[in-house]
């Protein structure tokens, strides 16, 4: 194989945990190259190209494909990675319904079988896995989030710049105009996430969930069965249709634990469930449990971190 | 505003997944089916724009002759017309998929006016593709946006917003577009009995297409390993309240 180059997501400059993740799957292949719109300081691989256009000064889906495709018309190259995140998996559908080549969504393991690629790919949001045969002159994939570990970040290399020619019309899916609502955690990156179910048994019943995740510097989350009844808001929820997150530690009270639910929570480092009825999936998965009538036992755990770090 | 909205028969969320003996599909014997989640909220979102500012919805389907029961439950929500493109029921790739709908597009916008929008779901719940919607869109020429949790059309200006960790992203983008709309959106209505019953008598235009596959073919499906679990009891009730602290403090999250 001549190379593979991960598209690699970056934040203020430093590549995102996903991105080298799926650079250390790319790197178990093959020799990697990583490609950025914009520059950011990448080490741990062979070649890094920044692409600079004014057009993809913000996010752009369609231009980014169209910039991507420019970049795969002038190397000679064996595939092209990204991350499986919402920018990730856009933009490389974009390139693939521009060049007219098959994605692979979701990969988990690629294994090179002469020509083609033999890879796992998840289906279900991860409740079940797809064997599958990818053949194409040049492959295209997004690396399911936490299905590898992230590369070790080393000394970072030298960027070459590749300029794509963008036609003004792809100014038309381009961000406008970006709204703060939220400062502070986020529900994807907070350490702790105290998310709630059907247990948690009405909007008022968040309010300890909250106090909880205040004083731990965390978030609430919630599963879909809460915003299908409209005591929180969708950007709240965790799941297959929601967010993915994968803290130190998740909170689960009163979730039954559906498996839609628990791919959106499976990475997370630590899982304790506090539920009343033993049998619960989520019980029974959990790294931890306490049984239990959920609000008296967290009205107890906000009084007892309160009496412990004396906020 | 004459919108299309393509929607997938998908094994209703939260039911036990099951593998049939040959590993080539999910075991549907024992398995509700529904319209792919964010798929329902894009045509609730499309019937929502036709109750505003008028217009006609068109629900559109690649899969099997049973998928007509998600399109029947697509009109009894709101929507006006019906298309199956009927497969055998075997997996069709995302290519095969795409350009077999954008053919579909094709045919009715010569047989009728073109639409000012098509939305689809930003993945299927099963298959979780992220391209179909994207591929149409370029098929057509058609500027396309996906992830969108809000629309608003202003004018010929459809007005698309995207949850980001902080807040928003905010597109605009001019009509004819498509968009990928993802759940959230809205909360998408039930039907009444009498729109059941009309749903029931409605057409459904039917038509068996022959797909040309893509590059990227199933093999069988597997079910996942379990991890080893062994679930530690820190305790009952609120006397448990210690027990939790001490892990706290031990995650180093106090």
């Amino acid at each position: 194989m001549s190379g593979v180059f991960v598209f690699v997501e970056h934040d203020s400059g430093s590549p995102s945990e996903t991105s080298l993740q799926a650079v250390a799957l790319a790197g178990a292949l093959t020799e990697v190259s990583a490609v950025t719109i914009g520059n950011c300081a990448i080490g741990g691989v062979e070649r890094h190209v920044v692409i600079e256009h004014p057009l993809l000064s913000d996010h752009a889906p369609e231009a980014a494909g169209e910039a991507l495709a420019q970049l795969c018309q002038a190397r000679s190259l064996d595939a092209v990675l990204a991350s499986g995140t919402e920018r990730g998996n856009e933009i490389m559908a974009h390139l693939a319904a521009i060049l007219d080549l098959p994605l692979a969504a979701m990969v988990t393991e690629i294994r090179p079988s002469g020509d083609d690629w033999e890879l796992t790919r998840v289906r279900w949001g991860g409740s079940l896995l797809e064997e599958a045969r990818l053949s194409a002159p040049l492959k295209l994939a997004t690396v399911a989030p936490h299905a590898v570990e992230a590369a070790v970040r080393s000394e970072e290399v030298d960027a070459e710049v590749f300029e794509p020619e963008l036609s003004d019309e792809l100014v038309r899916t381009r961000v406008v105009e970006r709204v703060t609502v939220s400062e502070g955690v986020t529900l994807s990156t907070a350490p702790v996430v105290v998310s709630g179910g059907r247990g948690v048994g009405s909007p008022e019943g968040f309010r300890v969930l909250e106090d909880l995740a205040g004083l731990l510097g965390g978030a609430v989350g919630c599963s879909r069965v809460v915003t299908n009844n409209g005591w929180r808001p969708h950007s709240d929820q965790v799941g297959q249709t929601g967010t993915r997150v994968a803290p130190n530690l998740y909170i689960a009270c009163g979730i039954s634990g559906a498996i839609q639910h628990w791919v959106g929570m499976m990475a997370s480092k630590n899982v304790l469930a506090i539920n009343n009825d033993p049998e619960a999936p989520m019980v029974t998965r959990a790294d931890y449990a306490v049984i239990g009538d959920l609000h008296p036992i967290l009205e107890a755990v906000v009084a007892e971190v309160r009496r412990r770090t004396g906020v | 505003m004459r919108i299309l909205v393509c929607v997938k028969r998908v094994p209703a969320p939260g039911a036990r997944i099951a593998l049939t003996e040959d590993r080539q599909a999910v075991d549907a014997r024992h398995l509700p089916f529904t319209v792919s989640p964010h798929e329902e909220c894009a045509v609730e979102e499309a019937v929502r724009i036709k109750e505003g500012h008028g217009g006609t919805v068109v629900v559109m389907t690649l899969g099997p002759a049973e998928a007509e029961e998600q399109l029947r439950y697509a009109i009894s929500t709101g929507a006006d017309e019906a298309v199956l493109l009927a497969t055998d029921g075997s997996d069709w790739d995302p290519q095969a998929t795409a350009s077999t709908l954008t053919e579909g597009v094709r045919d009715l916008e010569l047989a009728g006016d073109p639409f000012d929008l098509i939305l689809f779901g930003n993945e299927s719940a099963d298959a979780g593709g992220y391209q179909v919607g994207i591929r149409v869109a370029h098929a057509l020429g058609r500027p396309v946006i996906s992830g969108i949790k809000g629309l608003e059309i202003e004018d010929q200006t459809l007005v698309a917003r995207r949850e980001t960790d902080a807040g928003f992203e905010v597109y605009r983008l001019p009509l004819p577009a498509v968009v990928a709309v993802k759940e959230g959106i809205n909360l998408p209505r039930y039907p009444t009995l009498p729109s059941r019953l009309r749903a029931k008598k409605a057409e459904v235009a039917t038509s068996q297409p022959t797909g040309r596959p893509g590059g990227l073919a199933m093999l069988r499906l597997d079910t996942p390993p379990e991890a080893e679990s062994s679930t530690t009891i820190l305790g009952r009730g609120p006397e448990a309240a210690p027990a939790i602290a001490d892990l706290l403090e031990e995650l180093g999250l106090l």
